[in-house]
Formats: structure tokens, C-alpha cells, sequence
């Protein structure tokens, strides 16, 4: 008995060091991996589901401890409130409208300019683009008084100038992305057709152009989530209800009346920003390769 | 030497027509550099030594504003505070939990892009969204938080009207939204090169010693860049504020940008002039914290291209 005993203290050790690390990275490792994971997944998605769930309870349903898990019947007439007593439908519509015009804004002005700054010299070039890429970082309080000072003799408040005649004038991050990615399409390919006679606007449109569809799409993208959400510059600008976007159009009514009025309840409240986060996961799940080729293009890499 | 200056003028014929090309095409950014840029930089430089309410002309104040902002205004002092309560103890935690989660999704795992895009979708969920969904988590009553408490028979806590609770509060709404950092560092996490592993495990280094002389100095290009975008984002904190505290923040959750907004924009005042001053009080107090963050940065950002041999 203690010879087995002495025996077995004596083998297990041996064993142990040879089996162990194999143990540990074929097995262990991945489940204690796979433990961490789902802990944090669920995290990060419950959230999610309580929105989900809370858009489809009604009052006596949500003020249930514990919680309801699977609110029974499903309350869908949050979202009937949603767009026949509440004009969530026109907040999007607003939003569609602001969000397309800036894209298409944002996306076009800023590639006409990083042309510029990829490929033609001139003198004052230099200077321009450290000054392009201060104001990637220069906070927009320190513009936004004189600014809205401007729109305001100008009779654009309350609407969606503001918001949309800027972003035709380049933004300095998207034009930024925009020169990098120029920058790696070879010379040669506009050498030639100068060659051939064309100019510099037809190079930009006919080589540049059709050649840069992946940063071209990541600056739409960019655009399109910053748009979306955006909460400050709509809040400043538009004050009625029928130009107001989504994202503030939301707050609105969640300020005004979140929880104290019999037609906007918080679960009502739930349902509108499930409907504000859906574009969002739309866009996410169709275009996910682009998102992916954003994070490389923004340059950052160890 | 005829034939020579020809070429030289034609040269210079085609040097000019790029350069007028290039202002021609940089035209719409420099246009609007001066018109959203310099000009609005410039009038509310003028603006915050006014007093000015959009209707009567601006009245000149001097240094009036200023001295006003920075002796004898409670709000702004506590607008100062909370903001930097948010830069010091928000952009700290979100940048080890965004790295944190980042080394977590690096692993080639089985079914590992799927927790990649649940990690990261909550980053694209506008603010208002969140903050709403937050105010029903957060509810003392009914949310979950509050009944995760009271499973561990722990005191309840009124989040967003405990004036102790508010900040964390924000900040954990902020963190949920971890996932645009993690994202980043992921994709710098993947561009390490295998062979410094390689190499670093045949030269005995155990997990640790890997991640703290291979992988952590590689990535300090990215902790920089997160950092100064995690500054000015914390810096400008609002739309949380202005949500989770149904637009009433009191002097436990007022931020500078929300006491300019309130200041410029707010119904009851359009004090122009005095929100100019705290923008370019504000403007001064992030350009100098970037400008320690990139001065600082030489001693620790390490870049491949510039190693010793």
C-alpha cells in the first residue's frame, strides 16, 4: 500500500509534466476560453433581448418582478402606437432623407478632394493637409454658436440644411481615408492617359473613380452610422416635429413624456429604438466585409 | 539652350495647370475650411469677449465671461469636475476592457466570429437607443441591475437619481459600447507577425512574457491612437447626459457640453457670448491634454521602423 502509494507520487509527477500542457491547450484551455466568452457574450447581448422583450410587453407585463422572460401574449400594438399616434414614421423618413443627402455629400465632395491631395503638387499643398488633419481632432463646440449664429440669419433653422449642405464641403477624416487608398493606385495607369490626352478631370472620373470602390463604400458606411446617430446637430437645429429625425425625434418624446403619458410609455420607447437600431444592424450584416476593410484602411496597426 | 527654356516653360505651364487643378479640386474643403472653420473659430473668439442674444447687437464685455466662468460659476465648475471624472475614470476602464476583449476574440476558436460581431455590434447602436434601453436596465424597480442586487441581497441603488450612482452609471451605459475599441485593437492584434511569437517561445518567454514584450509594444501605435480618440470622445460627453437624465442634469451629471448647450441653446437663454468663452475654455483644456498625450507619447509609442538595430 504505501510502496503503490510511493510508487504512484513518484510516476505522477513524470506524467503530469508530459501531459499537462497538451491537457491544458487541447482542452482546458478552449473551455475555459469558451466559459469567459459566453459570460461576456451575454453581457454584452441581454441587453438586446430585454429590448426586444420590452418593446412587446405592456404596462402590467414590464412592472412584473422578476421579469417576464417571454412577455405573453406579445404586446405588438407598441408599435402600431409607434407610427399612428406618434409620427415615428415621419422621423424617418427625415432620417432617410438627411442620411442620403449626406452620404452622397460626404462620399463625392471628399473624393474630389483627396484627389487633389493624392496626386497633384502645388505649392501650400503641405500646409493644407496638416491643417486637414487638425481638424480631424478640433472638438465642434468651438464652431458650433457662430455656426448656428449663421444658419439662423440665414432662416435654415428647423431645416435640414443644416444638417446636410456642410457635409458637400469634405470631411477631413473621409478625405483622409480616401488619399490613402488613392495614394496605392499605381502611377502608371494615370501617366498613360495623359498620354492619351485626358485631364485631370478625367482621370480622377475614368482610373481614380472606378478603381476605389472599397474605401469609396467604408466612407459611405462611416457616414451613414455617423448620420444615423447623430443627436447633437438635429437636437440644435430642428425643433418641430416633422423635420425632426429619428435619433431625436426618440429623445424627444422620451423627455417630454417617457413614462408619464398613457400613448408614450417606455415599452412604447423600447419599440422605437429597436426601430432606430435596425438600419444599423441592417447595414452591419449585409455589408460586414466592408466594415472589416474600414478597420484595416484606417492605417492603424501594430 | 533655346531648345532648353522651351522645355522649361512648357515644364512650367504644366506645373501651374496642376497646381490650379489642385486648388480647383481641393476647392470644396478649403471653401469649407474657412466657412465651417476658421470663420466660426474666428467669431467666437470675438463672440466670448460679448455679451450677445442673437436679437441686440453683441455689447463688449472684455474679460468679463472668463473671469465670471473660472471665479464665481458653480454649473461650470461642476461641468469641469464631472467631464473630468468621465476622462479619468471612463477612458481608463474602456481602454483595458477594449484591449481585454480584444486578446478574448483573438483566439482561433471554433464559432469566434460570431462572438466578434456580438462584442462589437452594441458599438453601432445610435446613443438615444441605448440610452433609452439603459433607462429601462437601470430602473430601480423593474430593470435587471437592480435584481441582480437583490439577489445578492445587496442595496438597491437609484441609478440615474442617486447623484454617487449617475456617473457610473453613464459609464457603464459607455462601456457596453466597448466594441469600436476592441474592433481596432483586434485588427492590431492580427497584424503582429507569428515569427516574433515563434521566436520569443523559442527563446523560453511564457504566455506573460509574450504579451508584455511582444504583443503590448507592438500595439502601443493603437493604444495611442484609442487614447486620444478615447480622450476627445470623453471630452465631449452628451447625448448620454441629455437622455439618462431626461435633459435635467443636476451639478452631479453636468458636462461642459451640456452646460454649453444648455448656455447657448437652452430655452430659457441664448447667451452666445458666454458660451463662446466656455468653448474656448474648453478648446484650451483638450488641445493641452492631446498635446501631453502626443508629447508623452515619444517615450512609450513604439514604432518598427524606428528600432535600434
Amino acid at each position: 500500500m504505501s510502496l503503490a502509494d510511493h510508487a504512484g507520487a513518484a510516476t505522477a509527477p513524470r506524467v503530469s509534466v508530459a501531459q499537462r500542457p497538451r491537457t491544458w491547450r487541447r482542452l482546458l484551455r478552449p473551455a475555459v476560453l469558451y466559459v469567459l466568452l459566453t459570460f461576456f457574450g451575454l453581457i454584452f447581448g441581454f441587453p438586446f433581448y430585454w429590448l426586444v422583450i420590452g418593446s412587446l410587453k405592456n404596462e402590467a407585463q414590464y412592472n412584473q418582478f422578476p421579469p417576464t422572460w417571454l412577455p405573453n401574449p406579445p404586446h405588438w400594438s407598441n408599435y402600431v402606437t409607434l407610427f399612428q399616434a406618434l409620427p415615428f414614421g415621419q422621423f424617418l423618413v427625415n432620417s432617410v432623407i438627411v442620411t442620403g443627402f449626406v452620404v452622397i455629400g460626404v462620399v463625392a465632395s471628399s473624393a474630389v478632394v483627396a484627389y487633389a491631395f493624392a496626386r497633384l503638387r502645388a505649392p501650400g499643398r503641405g500646409i493644407l493637409f496638416a491643417l486637414l488633419l487638425a481638424t480631424v481632432i478640433l472638438p465642434s463646440q468651438i464652431t458650433i454658436v457662430p455656426t448656428f449664429i449663421l444658419f439662423s440669419k440665414l432662416g435654415w433653422l428647423n431645416s435640414f440644411k443644416p444638417l446636410t449642405i456642410p457635409s458637400f464641403f469634405g470631411d477631413a477624416f473621409s478625405i483622409f481615408l480616401i488619399r490613402q487608398f488613392f495614394q496605392g493606385i499605381p502611377r502608371d495607369l494615370d501617366e498613360a492617359a495623359m498620354l492619351d490626352g485626358c485631364g485631370y478631370g478625367r482621370i480622377f472620373w475614368h482610373i481614380f473613380v472606378p478603381n476605389s470602390w472599397p474605401v469609396l463604400a467604408t466612407v459611405a458606411i462611416f457616414a451613414f452610422i455617423n448620420t444615423w446617430s447623430d443627436f447633437f446637430t438635429p437636437l440644435i437645429y430642428l425643433n418641430n416635429f416633422n423635420k425632426m429625425t429619428a435619433a431625436v425625434g426618440l429623445a424627444f418624446l422620451n423627455v417630454e413624456h417617457g413614462g408619464g403619458s398613457s400613448t408614450v410609455t417606455l415599452q412604447v420607447m423600447l419599440a422605437g429604438s429597436l426601430v432606430v437600431i435596425v438600419p444599423m444592424l441592417a447595414v452591419f450584416i449585409l455589408l460586414q466585409r466592408y466594415f472589416v476593410k474600414a478597420i484595416t484602411l484606417t492605417g492603424v496597426k501594430a | 539652350m533655346a531648345k532648353l527654356m522651351v522645355a522649361r516653360r512648357r515644364m512650367g505651364v504644366a506645373r501651374r495647370r496642376e497646381a490650379v487643378a489642385f486648388y480647383l479640386f481641393a476647392s470644396p474643403w478649403i471653401l469649407g475650411f474657412l466657412i465651417w472653420t476658421v470663420g466660426p473659430m474666428l467669431a467666437s473668439l470675438y463672440l466670448s469677449f460679448t455679451s450677445y442674444d442673437l436679437f441686440s447687437p453683441p455689447q463688449w464685455l472684455g474679460l468679463q465671461n472668463y473671469s465670471d466662468l473660472l471665479t464665481s460659476d458653480g454649473t461650470f465648475r461642476s461641468a469641469i469636475a464631472n467631464t473630468f471624472y468621465f476622462v479619468v475614470v471612463g477612458l481608463p476602464i474602456t481602454l483595458v476592457l477594449s484591449l481585454a476583449t480584444a486578446l478574448l476574440l483573438n483566439e482561433r476558436l471554433r464559432g469566434i466570429v460570431v462572438f466578434r460581431a456580438l462584442f462589437y455590434v452594441p458599438s453601432l447602436v445610435p446613443s438615444v437607443a441605448s440610452g433609452v434601453l439603459w433607462i429601462s436596465l437601470f430602473d430601480p424597480q423593474y430593470g435587471v441591475l437592480d435584481g441582480i442586487l437583490r439577489f445578492f441581497h445587496l442595496p438597491s441603488v437609484d441609478w440615474l437619481t442617486d447623484p454617487n450612482a449617475i456617473k457610473p452609471a453613464i459609464i457603464i451605459t459607455l462601456l457596453w459600447g466597448v466594441g469600436s475599441g476592441m474592433i481596432i485593437y483586434l485588427a492590431g492584434l492580427q497584424s503582429v507577425p507569428e515569427h516574433l511569437y515563434e521566436s520569443a517561445k523559442i527563446d523560453g518567454a511564457g504566455a506573460i512574457a509574450r504579451f508584455w514584450f511582444v504583443t503590448l509594444p507592438l500595439l502601443t501605435p493603437t493604444i495611442l491612437f484609442q487614447l486620444v480618440i478615447g480622450l476627445i470622445g470623453y471630452f465631449q460627453i452628451f447625448d448620454q447626459i441629455y437622455v439618462l437624465t431626461n435633459n435635467r442634469p443636476d451639478d452631479s451629471s453636468i458636462t461642459f457640453t451640456y452646460y454649453l448647450f444648455q448656455t447657448a441653446f437652452g430655452s430659457e437663454s441664448n447667451q452666445m457670448g458666454y458660451a463662446s468663452a466656455q468653448a474656448w475654455i474648453f478648446f484650451v483644456v483638450v488641445m493641452v491634454c492631446t498635446a501631453i498625450v502626443f508629447r508623452s507619447s515619444a517615450r512609450w509609442v513604439f514604432y518598427e521602423g524606428a528600432r535600434n538595430p
